[in-house]
């Protein structure tokens, strides 16, 4: 049967081979290097850029405030995006088909209409329902406000967003909770856990490894989409500002790249915080991306001199030695 | 073995279970005494595992009557009608049967005593510093006191079963459901799993095992039940049966694995 003459406890020496060589790859980073570096001297020369102009707006007061402020409407909309999405989307899994059938509703309706559509539509509110009345249907209101009071550009542009990604978070989510085993919840069952602390405890904490990357690109193309507000209109954002900026300076490609440079930090930040949720969420499952604990060298083999002859089965078996571990 | 004046634990009265128009299950009816050790055997496809998680309501019956401590499961009988039951009395019935699957089924996110805790707190409430204390005992019981902090990715298999008999243990089942526990193990770990389960079997615990291992149904089991094609073929004293099996079924499948 097997025949794994093991010579002894002797290592041999480790291997030490002349490296492969790739040489393609060294010339063609060469061809990019400098075509990039032709790129960036001609640009550094190009009048259009205008980079003292660049220099001058990029830490312009105006620019800031509605850079902070398109990061402001980021982070709200995706924060009620995120709690909302996972709403719908534990709904869509519910046995309950009342429960069910209004999320699906809710995704089709946000889903199937473009964004811009909808925020028109928040900025129309106020002439649609010209007074948010409170009280029984067919009597006078308790209360009542005019809507335009109660509902500024800024919170009907946080609406407009959120309401939309809601829907995309949603099906984000569900893709998350379809991805974990159904013998979790199984198992959770059989504790006697309800359907609910299934969810929350066990289902959702797994699914979340699944969703963050999508997740986290969902709120990168947030940051963008908050310049499209200006439907509503809302016009405080990085992208309307620049514009308008522009519109009496002429310094239309700098203002351009001023705000570009601005979503490019941004983006550059979420992309870190998505890294550390990463690593969060991996708890217990992250062989894929190991701590440095989990990296010490193990010697898989140790001087195995196994002789497989041709034309012969041969078996590897585990120790014989049934010393089993701890017990 | 507890005194015959006491009602058994597990009645199955001609339960029938169906998927669609496949009948898997076809007129089961056999009792569990308390305290009994009972091992299901059969091929794959013979219906002992969807018997199994009928008896924790995994699974609707779709005839007959199965009942647990005098309790019918998944219905309740009132005024000569069945009631389905509402999933929080579901729920209820459940944590009094515990269930050990074939694929362990810990979660992954939480470590060892993690995962024998979430239950007693989440389902019974109880305050955490007595379930930690509780969880560390059953880790201790079943060998694993040292590995508490592990997460089940880092356990081979046959620690995550033991663990998975812990999280189990942990909500004092009065029934303890085994489902093929030693099937997804290398040949080298499932004496450590089925060392446990004699132990559970020794302290008294009732216990169904569907299982593959008949030297555990010899030594360990009081009763032994031969289900082949959805219905209880024999059944009677695991020595007995598997020296003497007097259906040619039962013959049949005992000379393939045995």
């Amino acid at each position: 049967m097997t025949d794994t003459a093991a010579t002894g406890g002797k290592t041999e020496p480790g291997i030490k081979a002349i490296r492969l060589h790739h040489p393609w790859r060294n010339t063609f980073a060469v061809v990019l290097l400098l075509i990039v570096a032709l790129f960036v001297a001609d640009a550094a020369m190009r009048p259009a850029y205008d980079w003292p102009a660049v220099g001058k707006f990029l830490f312009d007061q105006r620019i800031s405030q509605a850079a902070f402020i398109t990061l402001q409407l980021t982070v709200y909309s995706m924060i009620i995006a995120i709690i909302l999405g996972v709403t719908l989307a534990i709904m869509r899994l519910s046995p309950n088909p009342v429960v069910n059938s209004i999320a699906w509703v809710y995704l089709w309706v946000f889903r199937g209409t473009p964004v811009y559509v909808q925020l028109v539509f928040w900025g129309l509110i106020g002439t649609i329902y010209q007074s948010i009345d409170i009280g029984l249907p067919f009597t006078e209101p308790w209360v009542s406000f005019p809507t335009r009071v109660a509902l500024s550009a800024f919170i009907l542009a946080i609406v407009g967003l959120a309401l939309n990604e809601a829907a995309y978070m949603a099906e984000i989510v569900r893709a998350g909770l379809l991805s974990v085993d159904s013998g979790q919840e199984e198992a959770a069952t059989a504790l006697g856990m309800s359907w609910f602390q299934t969810m929350v405890r066990v289902i959702v904490p797994q699914s979340m490894r699944v969703i963050i990357p999508p997740a986290g690109n969902e709120v990168i193309s947030m940051l963008k989409t908050t310049s499209l507000v200006t439907a509503i209109p809302f016009t405080l954002e990085l992208y309307t500002r620049s514009r308008d900026i522009a519109a009496v300076t002429f310094d239309t490609v700098p203002m351009l790249i001023v705000a570009s440079i601005w979503y490019l930090f941004f983006t550059s930040i979420l992309m870190v915080g998505q890294y550390f949720l990463e690593k969060r969420f991996a708890r217990g499952i992250g062989d894929r991306r190991p701590d440095k604990k989990a990296n010490d060298a193990t010697a898989a083999m140790t001087g195995v001199t196994p002789v497989i002859r041709s034309g012969q089965p041969t078996v590897v078996l585990p120790p014989t030695d049934p010393n089993q571990g701890e017990r | 073995m507890v005194a015959a004046i006491e009602p058994p634990m597990v009645v199955a009265d001609r339960v029938s279970k169906s998927f669609g128009s496949n009948e898997v299950l076809k007129s089961i009816s056999l009792e569990v005494k308390r305290g009994e050790v009972m091992c299901l055997v059969g091929p794959s496809g013979s219906g002992k595992s969807t018997f199994l998680r009928c008896i924790n309501h995994l699974e609707v019956v779709s005839a007959g009557r199965l009942s647990v401590d005098g309790e019918l499961i998944g219905y309740r009988e009132a005024n000569n009608k069945l009631y389905e039951m509402h999933p929080k009395e579901a729920a209820r019935q459940r944590r009094d049967i515990g269930m050990v699957f074939q694929r362990f089924n810990l979660f992954p996110h939480m470590t060892a005593l993690q995962n024998v805790m979430e239950a007693p707190i989440r389902v019974k409430g109880l305050s955490k510093a007595g379930v930690e204390a509780n969880a560390r005992t059953l880790l201790a019981r079943v060998g694993l006191a040292e590995r508490a902090d592990y997460y089940p990715a880092h356990l081979s298999g046959g620690q995550q079963q033991r663990v998975a008999i812990a999280r189990a243990l942990a909500m004092e089942p009065k029934l303890m459901l085994f489902d093929e526990p030693t099937s997804a193990l290398d040949p080298e770990l499932v004496g450590e799993v089925l060392d446990v389960m004699q132990g559970l079997a020794r302290d008294g615990m009732t216990m169904i095992v569907v299982t593959h291992e008949m030297g555990f149904a010899r030594e360990v089991a009081d009763s032994l039940v031969f289900m082949d094609g959805g219905v209880v073929v024999e059944s009677g004293v695991p020595t007995e049966v598997l020296a003497n099996p007097q259906h040619h079924r039962t013959q049949a499948f005992l000379s393939k694995v045995l």
